[in-house]
């Protein structure tokens, strides 16, 4: 069948050169993402010998150290590398599937769905538990065919899309504070992880179902990884390279949600993560598959934001708050970017 | 190999509330190039679509050998038909050898091991298109004719053998037009692919083209080689447009001349008589 002499040879090492590209920014930004959780368990207040961590790790009873590593860092720890890969994942899902950076789920609504769903099953109903995290869930996916309901008219736009999302957004926001404002027991430290989120107080317990939704809807949003990136083509290029194109959508938008929606539960919609760690990724592994490295650098945001809210700044702060001021002069750019006619396309 | 067969029967298609085509029948020449002309919004995109099923059918087949080909599955489907979309969009940064990779995505399972074959395929691709020395470099930054190279070449890693294609030279200079329609031609020629695709330049499709199918409001007015379709009558009646049809110099083939209002040896007479 051939029609032109050619060197496969060549094309073999330059895809081989691209893949070995990738898999080293993976495993450099897996190393970072170990490196921070390592911190967090050793270093706070005081430094703490890591034989003595280790020690906690395998159960033993260390004196002081078991309650402080044990109780107070692990779960944080725990809680924040799960929530941040989760965000990460979630939010980079939307914005292939979308094309559109903007269309974050906690630009769009769909956290801020997740989270006053959460408050409203643990202030007005008081429930607590798991069950919250099916609250979340469900208010999420429910948000999320809203908003599609919403914005269609001929088929989705994504711009439409994303200002319906942003309005419905801020209504649930309102939602969430007033939930909260008739809450007269309600702690401020409480409060604020429902706004901003926050890992404080985190518990062994909570990252159980973090865990396990990551480990389903992560499963299939890796195994749709490259019918994601056919889709970036434009649906027709995909459809005609085999791709089920709504297939693919709905499982992705649906495990997409699960995470966002699981992670939310057990933390509150942490500022900007699932917004910022797409684009982030895409910076620094260029135009190789996003996904696992988007994930990665939402863990990296996450135990980052909480050690230096816990740690570095002069005083305490919960880790949205800090990645909230990260993300916030993000979106003003890239607001500022589209408006010039970049960047939405 | 094989002898294919694609054919569309009794076809009616359309979007939302509007049936745009209506009850299309034609078989597609195998290893010939066939160009579908016509006016705009006369069903030549969507009946393109349909037969590369981005479109259900409301009524009737598109058949590849016999098969409907909206029961067959996306990938093996995807391995004997390709199609070229008329805005396939570039994600940001991505290199030309991915792009082009892409096309092997039916040949491979479920995890996409890459084999020697795959590499052998992107390369003929890279080198049938000359774009192997920008293999690394980001679509993103080329000229509208070395992308619509890449598309291309993308379609050709594809390895199908039959290729439909939506209006593959829009947007590009005479330069690029004839660059582009010979790449399909040589590979029409040395793979016996067959091609079908729709062309906006009549003179173009003309030319490149051994069948030519013209439609008009959602059907097919008239279909066959060049020279039968290519008449005065046609031409009129195809796109509410006078012309001559003489023999172009160049190909031998029919060509038109459109005749308008203005800038014709007649006009002179025709302004005489209006002051007279």
């Amino acid at each position: 069948m051939t029609f032109i002499s050619a060197d496969p040879g060549a094309v073999a090492l330059q895809r081989r050169r691209a893949s070995r590209r990738t898999s080293l920014t993976i495993a450099l930004l897996a190393g970072l993402t170990a490196a921070l959780f390592v911190i967090t368990l050793v270093v706070g207040q005081t430094v703490t010998p890591i034989d003595e961590v280790l020690a906690v790790l395998l159960g033993d009873e260390v004196p002081g150290t078991g309650f402080l590593v044990g109780t107070l860092r692990l779960p944080r720890a725990v809680l924040s590398l799960l929530v941040g890969t989760s965000f990460g994942l979630g939010g980079v899902t939307f914005q292939i599937m979308l094309r559109n950076p903007l269309a974050s789920p906690d630009i769009i609504g769909i956290s801020s769905g997740a989270s006053v769903a959460a408050v409203f099953a643990i202030v007005v109903l008081a429930l607590n538990g798991p069950i919250v995290s099916v609250f979340a869930v469900t208010a999420g996916l429910a948000i999320a065919l809203l908003i599609y309901a919403l914005s269609f008219r001929d088929g989705v736009v994504g711009s439409r899309l994303i200002l319906i999302g942003i309005g419905v957004a801020s209504m649930l926001q309102s939602a969430t504070a007033y939930i909260l404002s008739i809450a007269p027991a309600w702690s401020l430290q409480e409060s604020i992880r429902w706004i901003t989120g926050s890992v404080n107080g985190a518990r062994l317990e909570q990252a159980l179902p973090v865990a396990a939704a990551l480990l389903v809807f992560g499963t299939i949003l890796i195994r749709l990884s490259r019918d994601l990136a056919l889709l970036r083509l434009g649906e027709d290029a995909a459809s005609a390279l085999g791709v089920r194109v709504e297939l693919t959508r709905i499982l992705a938008i649906v495990a997409a949600v699960g995470l966002i929606a699981f992670a939310t539960a057990a933390t509150g919609p942490i500022a900007f993560v699932a917004f910022l760690s797409g684009p982030i990724a895409a910076r620094i592994v260029g135009p190789g598959s996003v996904l696992v490295p988007a994930a990665l650098v939402g863990a990296i945001l996450v135990l980052a934001g909480d050690y230096a809210g816990q740690q570095l700044l002069p005083s305490r702060y919960p880790v949205g708050v800090v990645t909230g001021a990260l993300g916030a002069p993000y979106l003003i750019y890239l607001l500022i970017r589209s408006n010039r006619g970049k960047g939405m396309a | 190999m094989t002898r294919t067969s694609f054919t569309v029967s009794d076809l009616s298609a359309g979007y939302a509330d509007r049936l745009i085509l209506n009850g299309i029948d034609l078989e597609i020449p195998v290893g010939a190039v066939t160009a579908i002309v016509g006016a705009n919004a006369c069903g030549k995109s969507t009946l393109l679509r349909t037969m590369a099923r981005l479109l259900a059918p409301r009524k009737g087949t598109v058949r590849l050998d016999d098969v409907p080909i909206h029961t067959m599955p996306p990938k093996r489907l995807a391995r004997r038909l390709g199609l070229l979309p008329q805005s396939p969009i570039v994600p940001e940064g991505i290199t030309v050898l991915d792009l082009v990779s892409r096309g092997r995505h039916p040949h491979q399972g479920m995890f996409g091991f890459w084999t020697g074959k795959d590499d052998a395929a992107v390369a003929e691709a890279l080198a049938a298109t000359r774009i192997a020395e920008l293999a690394e470099r980001p679509v993103d930054e080329l000229s509208g004719g070395q992308r619509q190279r890449v598309w291309v070449a993308m379609a050709l890693a594809q390895n199908t053998q039959i290729l439909l294609l939506d209006e593959p030279t829009t947007y590009l200079d005479v330069t690029h037009q004839i660059e582009v329609l010979d790449l399909l031609t040589d590979l029409n020629r040395a793979r016996g692919t067959t091609i079908v695709m729709v062309l906006h330049e009549l003179n173009l499709a003309t030319r490149y083209a051994d069948y030519l199918v013209a439609m008009v409001a959602g059907e097919i007015r008239v279909h066959g080689a060049p020279r039968d379709v290519l008449t005065e009558a046609n031409v009129r009646e195809i796109f509410n447009l006078d012309s001559r049809v003489v023999t172009d110099p160049v190909s031998g083939k029919p060509m038109i001349l459109p005749v308008g209002r203005h800038h014709c040896a007649h006009e002179r007479d025709a302004a005489a008589s209006s002051t007279a």
